[in-house]
């Protein structure tokens, strides 16, 4: 069975649950920006949660299904058809062979999701169908897919849970315009000067364009670096560290203008000091944040993070059940 | 070792620690960073994801419902006393030779390209400005104090199997060239890069600020692993391998890409025994008796 591409969107790729354990190597860990979204519909259609997806970008693909299907659309909200007949999002939806899935105007946020009974199958590479683009690999031959693709798709994984036909309005998540995203501080924090660090956390940030999966890129006051003699080998501006490792989810503010929140396929060093990181259980927040979404960076301890972590498990433990 | 002070020890959210030998860079503070990356990967530690040494710093990343921070700290620092205590610094590498063919048209025409806002000198290559912030003669002396000493990787990444080199030559003898002043958005392929104090090759076509010196005749990621030295892994380069560049013209460049073409293609390489205490107190002696391991092959 197969899904054939007729128009291929603005950048759809095959997303799972990430490559994990390659950074090292500088293979980012990938997967669908918004696991949760993702998730609820792996859910709805009976998969597990490691079943791989489509991850559509503001204007999705035309899709045509080669044997019936049972598919749902999560993640942003957006207008979603079945032969040109308005269908809802967040259901469990049953396409015959031949049926079209295409999509309208996207209403908030940037990325939604469309799931299949079995997975879409594209073979795993380095244990994950995750679509790498700049390593070329993962996904339909290591690219967002193409008008005239053929994507497989896979056989029933066998859910032991109860069919589930929709997600409650209280499970789905929030697509706001206005977002308090929580961080730690910590990597290279204290080369901000105090006003610097002060402008980073009470300052309101608008979300640019220049927002993808490797980043997204935020326009505000900017802040002020503190003033140094920079060490050997880590060039000149004040916010230039030694090359080092990039946390996912790491806040590099190059020469002090504009944050940076560091995404799934974001590069896994470099040489911009970080000053805070997202912490885990927001970062399908910030992947859920349409350009020009107000946000503010709320700094958090630890024990909070790992606090939100556990209210996260327990939302994913209770769809799960 | 001459670093006496203890690393900083942050957090990266709740899955990362990182893990800042020095600010600066220096050999034995890379040493440092493998060595604990070696010796925490040894000990298989549930709940340990990736341990991603860099230059002169280590990132760790790990599950914190499997792993409590804490406990990992404790048993880095205490990896951390061990490595700085240890009398012996050997590490148990191999020496590669790497084709490069410096000053080629294809990485001239991309500079060219970005100048403008870009570069901050509009006139002459990549290598006419770092011979002129170094106070060479000319881009051929850059070249030759380029190749005449071998390289460590000191770091993999940013892109999929992206190489960080550090020379090892003394720290007077180290040349230093500014990033460009608003990344490129374009690098071909394989491209010999600067930056700083260091050196990388472009694993992939991409976005790069490091200013262009000349493009290696050979590739360095193959996903499809389909040359010899990618049987076992896409990813050629690892952190500790010693490299040497050695110049090569159109001709030579053209032969090994009909070599990377019919699949033939093997890197010169020997393994060998880097010794950090030698390299530090001799590097020119160093320098041939690493080189020596290369002539045999």
């Amino acid at each position: 069975m197969a899904f054939e591409i007729l128009e291929p969107g603005l950048s759809t790729t095959v997303q799972d649950q990430g490559r994990i354990g390659y950074y090292r190597f500088g293979i980012p860990q990938g997967g669908s920006m918004d696991q949760y979204s993702a998730s609820l519909g792996n859910r709805l259609v009976g998969n597990t949660p490691a079943e791989a997806v489509l991850e559509c970008t503001y204007i999705g693909p035309k899709i045509v299904t080669t044997e019936d299907a049972v598919v749902a659309v999560t993640g942003a909200p957006v207008d979603v058809f079945v032969n040109s007949v308005p269908v809802a999002q967040y259901e469990r939806l049953n396409l015959t062979a031949g049926d079209e899935l295409r999509f309208g105007v996207i209403k908030g946020g940037m990325k939604y999701f469309v799931a299949v009974n079995g997975g879409i199958d594209v073979p795993q590479v380095l244990g994950s169908r995750s679509t790498y683009p700049i390593g070329a690999i993962g996904g339909v031959n290591g690219r967002a897919l193409a008008a005239g693709d053929s994507v497989p798709v896979g056989a029933d994984p066998g859910s032991d849970l109860p069919v589930l036909l929709s997600i409650a309005d209280a499970d789905r998540p929030g697509f706001s315009k206005d977002v308090r995203v929580r961080v730690m501080l910590g990597l290279y924090d204290h080369n901000l000067s105090a006003n610097g660090l002060d402008s980073f956390l009470n300052s309101e940030w608008t979300l640019t364009p220049v927002a993808d999966r490797m980043g997204l890129r935020y326009q505000g006051p900017g802040v002020e670096w503190k003033k140094r003699e920079q060490p050997f080998g880590a060039g000149q501006d004040p916010s230039n560290i030694v090359d080092a490792g990039y946390a996912v989810g790491s806040i590099q503010i190059p020469g002090g203008t504009q944050p940076i929140v560091l995404h799934r396929d974001a590069v896994s060093g470099g040489g911009y000091a970080m000053v805070a990181t997202v912490i885990s259980s927001d970062m399908d927040l910030v992947a859920r944040c349409a350009p020009g979404t107000k946000t503010r960076f709320v700094a958090v301890s630890m024990d909070e993070a790992l606090r939100a972590r556990a209210v996260s498990a327990a939302r994913y433990a209770r769809i799960w059940s | 070792m001459t670093l006496s002070t203890e690393a900083r020890y942050t957090w990266g959210g709740d899955e990362f620690l990182f893990v800042e030998i020095a600010e600066g860079m220096s050999l034995e503070s890379n040493f440092i960073s493998n060595s604990i990356a070696n010796a925490l990967d040894s000990q298989q530690l549930t709940g340990i994801i990736d341990i991603c040494p860099a230059n002169a710093s280590l990132l760790i990343r790990f599950n914190p419902d499997q792993l409590v921070s804490g406990d990992l700290e404790r048993t880095v620092r205490a990896l951390e006393r061990e490595v700085r205590g240890a009398a012996s610094q050997v590490l148990e590498t191999r020496i590669v030779e790497i084709p490069i063919w410096y000053n080629d048209p294809y990485t001239n025409e991309t500079g060219a390209r970005f100048r403008e806002g870009y570069h901050q000198r509009p006139e002459g290559n990549d290598l006419d400005y770092a011979a002129e912030v170094n106070g060479l003669a000319d881009a051929a002396e850059f070249i030759q104090r380029h190749h005449e000493s071998p390289w460590l990787v000191s770091m993999v990444g940013f892109v999929a199997g992206l190489p960080f080199l550090y020379q090892l030559v003394d720290r007077d003898r180290q040349l230093e060239v500014p990033k460009y002043l608003s990344p490129r958005t374009d690098t071909p392929a394989l491209t010999l890069g600067y930056g700083g104090c260091f050196s990388c090759i472009y694993s992939v076509r991409g976005a790069g600020g490091y200013q262009m010196f000349g493009v290696a005749a050979a590739p360095i990621f193959d996903p499809a692993q389909s040359l010899a030295d990618f049987k076992e892994f896409m990813v050629f380069f690892k952190p500790g391998d010693i490299v040497k560049f050695t110049p090569v013209d159109e001709t030579e460049y053209r032969r090994i890409q009909s070599e990377v073409d019919a699949k033939t293609f093997k890197y010169r390489q020997a393994p060998i025994q880097f010794d950090v205490g030698a390299a530090l107190a001799d590097p020119d002696g160093y320098k041939e008796s690493l080189l020596e391991a290369l002539n045999g092959i």
